[in-house]
């Protein structure tokens, strides 16, 4: 006859081994859908590219990490960098970034509005940020082009009011890319700064401004530091999708501005050039996580140790 | 000069918040300097909201508000040289113990050597010179609370503001900082407004007491004057406890009037000059100052002892008047106590002139 503890060992493993069946699926989905094509993504930037795309499969080659950063001349063969990549590669760390700026000065006071304007309002609001997700953002995409384009909404109306002579060159530019970008990831800064806000007691406004603080110094000295977590996670989530982003350049940068997205695309259809492409995932993977983790350090570490 | 004597002078003013509701109703009063001045009265009286508006969070709907003879009811409130303790602390998390108390220093753009000179002695005056590293966060309630006292004291204000400060604390720790807010206002000799809905902390701390109902002022003066000749029956059974009887002016002299109680015995009562001089009246008595006897001598008020409450330093007794009202008696307890009193007994409830007073109506 087994005692009481070799029965409560049992159980205790028995439970161990139903919540491992019960994690499981979870568990599948996660392995299979997230790391299973990161690892596919490195195995073929490894391989030797494809004739007409796809790799050789099991010919290992450094091809194409190679050529992420360096292109051979095409009569002399000699090794240059490849100032096409670089460009790209810098424009979309700089438009990200600006996107990121400016949706931030954008959000901020949008997201205190709504979290401090009469409740009954707050979710009125709320919806309208997120009214644009429910269109597809190719059609989104090619509704900004209509407001934008030389003939379009906006240059129509200056020319019209005499504030310009000549329509503004804003489509196939930085500018236009930018100014999409920062319009299609508004709201991503807006929720994160709005919930940091909505919870903000504003007590502790009163408190500074009762002690002397203007109200700039109460938004920089009180305000800001305590919402700082939301500041960070908006960041992030326009920063990522900003860094990768493929519809947007495409259709407003046209061929002219491109992106890393972009560029990766590129790789994977007229260039053939599929190691190339895994290799500007990975470095675009790679650049994003080094991006946060400074991003993230640097912000905390702010937070923390601004007065002290 | 008679601007020269008070620190804030509330004239008139009244607060409505929408529309409909009135949080105050035509307010004066006149607070002096260097007084420990409390605003009492049960929430929704509207002691908070004047608050706010001292400290400039709120503006006034109509009445000036003046602070050393100077109108301040449109200035914003850090243009006022008022600081407040709030009934939260609203320590600011992010920032240590120093750092809240130099803020408003710091704000107020004074050199870096002064603030931390200051910081120093602020942190002494609340004795909590060990803890200036501190987060705020990883302060216990009443140490969380001597650095709000500090943070507010700090840039020396002509007024301090009191929101309920010690509501959050333990009942022993709220004793220690009514000593402790006592010698504060003592030791900076600044002005000090208190709110509360606490009688006995208003009591025990205030120089002056302003009772407020319904967004206006029943009644000030200093904690004596409010308990002992309260003006009405709400500040009356407010503060402290009060027996109520009813009875009919019979003859009215200068300052005192022979009252027919409902019981149809006769009494002296005091008569002050704001209570009605003839008619109906109601008349307090407190419970200390009446007496319980069984040895069937004449009183003006007889009953049957309903129940006897012991409470340590003294005995409640429960009598049920003839005519059906309730009259509690309080007697301090004493070693040699008189075991005659039994509940159930017939009893006589006597006071004399000065323990009984006439109302308002």
């Amino acid at each position: 006859m087994a005692n009481a503890a070799e029965i409560a060992t049992a159980a205790a493993r028995a439970d161990v081994r139903n919540r491992w069946w019960l994690a499981a699926p979870a568990l599948a989905i996660v392995l299979l859908a997230a790391i299973g094509p990161l690892v596919v993504v490195v195995l073929y930037s490894f391989m030797v590219k494809g004739d007409y795309g796809d790799v050789k499969y099991w010919q290992f080659s450094l091809d194409g990490w190679f050529s992420v950063i360096f292109e051979r001349d095409v009569f002399d063969d000699t090794l240059k960098l490849a100032d096409a990549h670089l460009t790209i590669l810098w424009r979309s760390v700089k438009l990200s970034v600006i996107t990121t700026l400016v949706t931030l000065l954008l959000g901020f006071p949008v997201a205190y509005f709504i979290a401090t304007c009469d409740r009954r309002w707050r979710d009125f609001w709320l919806f309208m940020i997120t009214l644009p997700f429910w269109t597809n953002l190719l059609i989104r995409t090619f509704a900004i082009q209509e407001v934008f384009r030389n003939e379009g909404v906006l240059n129509s109306a200056l020319l019209w009011l005499g504030a310009i002579k000549r329509p503004l060159q804003i489509m196939f530019t930085d500018l236009g890319i930018l100014l999409g970008m920062a319009y299609v990831y508004l709201p991503l800064m807006v929720l994160p700064l709005y919930a940091s806000l909505e919870r903000f007691d504003f007590r502790f406004a009163e408190a500074a401004a009762d002690l002397y603080a203007s109200n700039f110094k109460v938004l920089r000295r009180i305000i800001i530091p305590m919402v700082r977590p939301g500041i960070i996670a908006g960041s992030i989530l326009v920063f990522i999708p900003s860094l990768g982003a493929y519809v947007t350049p495409r259709l407003l940068g046209g061929g002219r501005s491109l992106m890393l997205g972009n560029l990766i695309e590129l790789q994977f259809g007229q260039g053939r050039n599929w190691p190339l492409g895994s290799a500007l995932s990975i470095t675009l993977t790679g650049g994003v996580m080094l991006a946060l983790l400074v991003y993230v350090r640097a912000a905390s570490k702010s937070g923390s140790g601004h007065h002290g | 000069m008679p601007e020269e004597k008070s620190a804030i002078e509330i004239c008139d003013v009244t607060k409505l918040f929408g529309d409909a509701f009135k949080a105050l109703d035509g307010v004066s009063l006149s607070i002096r300097k260097n007084e420990f001045f409390t605003l009492l009265g049960p929430s929704g009286c509207g002691k908070t909201t004047l608050l706010r508006l001292i400290a400039g969070f709120e503006y006034p709907t109509a009445g000036t508000i003046q602070l050393h003879g100077k109108d301040i009811a449109t200035l914003p409130p850090y243009q006022r040289p008022i600081n407040t303790v709030f009934q939260n602390y609203a320590l600011f998390p992010h920032m240590t113990a120093s750092q809240n108390i130099g803020f408003g220093l710091e704000m107020l753009g004074r050199p870096k050597a002064e603030i931390a000179a200051r910081v120093d002695e602020m942190l002494r005056l609340v004795r909590m010179e060990g803890l200036r590293h501190r987060r705020t966060t990883e302060l216990s309630g009443g140490q969380q609370q001597r650095v709000a006292l500090a943070r507010a004291l700090a840039p020396t204000p002509k007024v301090l503001l009191l929101d309920e400060p010690l509501s959050a604390l333990d009942y022993k720790l709220r004793k220690e900082m009514q000593i402790e807010l006592k010698r504060l206002q003592l030791e900076t000799g600044i002005t000090f407004i208190f709110v509360t809905h606490d009688q006995e902390e208003a009591l025990t701390m205030s120089d002056r007491i302003a009772v407020l109902s319904g967004g206006r002022v029943l009644q000030v003066g200093n904690p004596r004057e409010i308990y002992d000749c309260p003006g009405d029956r709400f500040v009356a059974d407010f503060i402290g406890e009060a027996n109520f009887l009813s009875g009919e002016i019979i003859v009215a002299t200068k300052d005192r009037a022979q009252v027919r109680l409902a019981s149809g015995a006769d009494i002296l009562a005091r008569l002050p000059d704001t209570a009605p001089q003839q008619g109906k009246v109601t008349i307090i008595v407190r419970p200390e100052h009446a007496e319980v006897h069984a040895d069937g001598r004449p009183s003006p008020l007889s009953g049957t002892l309903e129940s006897i409450v012991y409470f340590g330093t003294d005995t409640h007794l429960h009598v049920r008047l003839a005519h059906g009202d309730r009259f509690v008696v309080r007697r301090q307890n004493s070693p040699l106590q008189d075991a005659a009193l039994v509940a159930g007994a017939t009893v006589g409830v006597a006071f004399d002139l000065a323990a009984a007073q006439i109302l308002r109506n």
